[in-house]
């Protein structure tokens, strides 16, 4: 085959493959015309100066004095607290947890499915006046992380579970709303059509052709954000929302590190469980 | 064949109640306990003192605090919550590459003629093992560590990126590494060439594009991390965040949360544009 550089102009009418080949220099490194090299050069760029700007403390960290204290610091962790008042503790925060992200997507899988009824083109004739609207909307919630809704919501809701609980709920509604609303504009239109024409209104359109056709793909995807909620309302509490990550952030301010140990094991068992389940779950449903 | 009479009584019947209602129900049932376990009680936000400071604080986002001193941080905090991210990949990345290299099943040269050696299997699993536990521990749980080791400031959020990160971008590399088709490595690796060569040669061109774009997908979870995790105290927007409302300052609180959607939305942009450039 021949192999003509992208960056050479094309041959004119002569064959370029000479018996002999002519001294050819290597391409260069560099292109103009080359977009990955502009692309790869951007990112270099990019990352050189993250590193520059940061001004990262090496020394505090690569040095044996930081050695030293990081291995202090992790002897501290043992042994963890194991305890059955403590145990009792973190099971109690455990089930919190598992409490706020369950009822928190719940609630999320609800709003969402309100806003994303508005923010589809549920038929042609639709003129879906609040579509773009409620898309922004959608993008707001989805793009404020949870951890941020917590800390928002704890002025008015308090310490406690209950804002950890909302700020998941207000996050995956966000989500959800927009992953429901692009599952809606997906179906086949058919059965809603043969609705419509028959003078049927758009809530019983709704009711009768539109979910229950959705409805597995919005279970899935409910099920989906449940999981990666698990993970998130475990560290939501480091801001006072409730949970593992309240009782972590308790003990680790109060350098009672056996404790924190504790916690630690705790969250990763609970991560580690979910992602068990779902493996095994997914595994079973693709079988 | 003639058709079914529906016999509706004179009036109009949802076919499904009586199953509607049973989920229904069973639901409430099931949430009840919930409710209870996370002290859900949405009708302190109607309580007249809570009402109150509430409707302050939402009061005092407008007007927005735009002038030029916090405008010029919140610029440099926001370049900090980039950086973060980037260093925070990279380093990850640096991790990630040789972890994904040694847990690839594919470059296993004994795997070429049956069984895997004993020895390298054993060591294929603790890596995946190590990069599983790495991807597990949640980034704010690094970082709350480290800022205890190193101190408050960003080191800690690139290092705690670049934990998590590495476990996560370790394994999907190896795992997108095995995927697909493995003869024309295998043929190579067949014909004496080293793991490295056939790496170089055969998996990787055929995976580029994949890998890259799985990458700077990561690299835009990370920029809305590095937020977050200022909330810790690892300095960017979420560190000026949680300042500003902490002295209930919800002008400067609007204006960073602007800043933060729209930073996130250009990240968006920017990995979908980038990601379609690579492919």
């Amino acid at each position: 085959m021949k192999q003509t550089p992208p960056h050479l102009p094309p041959s004119r009418g002569y064959s370029r493959e000479a018996a002999h080949p002519p001294y050819k220099l290597p391409p260069p490194l560099f292109v103009a015309r080359c977009w990955a090299c502009w692309l790869t050069a951007a990112m270099l760029l990019l990352v050189i100066a993250s590193f520059v700007s940061l001004k990262l403390d090496w020394a505090a960290f690569a040095s044996v004095e930081a050695a030293r204290s990081m291995y202090r610091f992790m002897a501290e962790f043992f042994p963890p607290d194991t305890s059955p008042q403590f145990l009792a503790k973190v099971g109690i925060a455990a089930w919190e947890t598992l409490a706020m992200s369950a009822l928190g997507t719940a609630i999320a899988a609800v709003l969402g499915l309100a806003l994303a009824v508005p923010a589809s083109r549920m038929s042609s004739q639709d003129p879906a006046w609040l579509r773009s609207p409620t898309r922004w909307l959608l993008n707001a919630l989805r793009a404020i992380p949870e951890l941020v809704w917590a800390a928002l919501l704890l002025i008015s809701a308090g310490l406690g579970p209950m804002a950890g609980t909302l700020a998941l709920a207000l996050h995956t509604s966000g989500v959800l709303g927009r992953l429901f609303s692009e599952a809606m504009e997906n179906i086949p239109t058919g059965p809603g059509d043969a609705l419509r024409t028959q003078g049927v209104g758009p809530l019983r359109v709704f009711a009768y052709a539109t979910l229950p056709q959705v409805l597995p793909q919005l279970m899935s995807y409910t099920l989906y954000r449940w999981e990666n909620n698990i993970r998130a309302a475990a560290v939501l509490g480091v801001v006072g929302a409730g949970g593992l990550g309240q009782l972590l952030s308790f003990n680790m301010g109060l350098f009672l590190m056996n404790k924190t140990a504790t916690i630690l094991g705790a969250m990763l068992l609970m991560v580690a469980c979910v992602d068990a389940l779902s493996f095994g779950l997914r595994r079973w449903l693709n079988r | 064949m003639p058709q079914a009479q529906l016999d509706l009584g004179g009036k109009l019947r949802d076919p499904d109640f009586s199953s509607r209602i049973v989920w229904l129900s069973l639901i409430v049932l099931l949430l009840w306990p919930l409710a209870v376990a996370t002290e859900f009680r949405p009708w302190i936000f109607w309580d007249p003192d809570n009402r109150k400071v509430t409707a302050d604080f939402l009061a005092s986002f407008w007007p927005l605090v735009y002038n030029a001193e916090f405008m010029r941080m919140v610029a440099s905090e926001t370049w900090r919550t980039v950086a973060m991210a980037t260093a925070g990949v990279t380093l990850a990345l640096v991790l990630a590459v040789p972890m994904s290299l040694v847990a690839t099943r594919v470059l296993s040269l004994s795997a070429l003629s049956g069984r895997m050696n004993r020895w390298p299997a054993v060591l294929r699993w603790c890596v995946r093992a190590s990069l599983i536990v790495l991807r597990s521990i949640p980034e704010l749980v690094w970082a709350l560590v480290f800022v205890r080791v190193v101190g408050l400031g960003p080191t800690a959020g690139v290092l705690a990126i670049a934990l998590t990160y590495g476990g996560m971008l370790g394994k999907v590399y190896a795992e997108i590494l095995e995927s697909g088709e493995s003869h024309a490595t295998h043929a190579l690796m067949r014909n004496g060439s080293g793991r490295l060569q056939a790496f170089v040669y055969a998996l990787l061109p055929s995976h580029a594009a994949e890998l890259a774009s799985y990458t700077v997908y990561r690299w835009e979870c990370a920029i809305r991390s590095s937020v977050v995790l200022g909330f810790v105290g690892a300095g960017g927007l979420g560190q000026q965040l949680d300042n500003s409302m902490k002295m209930f300052n919800g002008g400067e609180v609007a204006t960073l949360l602007l800043v933060f959607v729209f930073l996130v939305a250009l990240a968006d942009r920017a990995s979908v544009w980038l990601r379609r450039a690579l492919a």
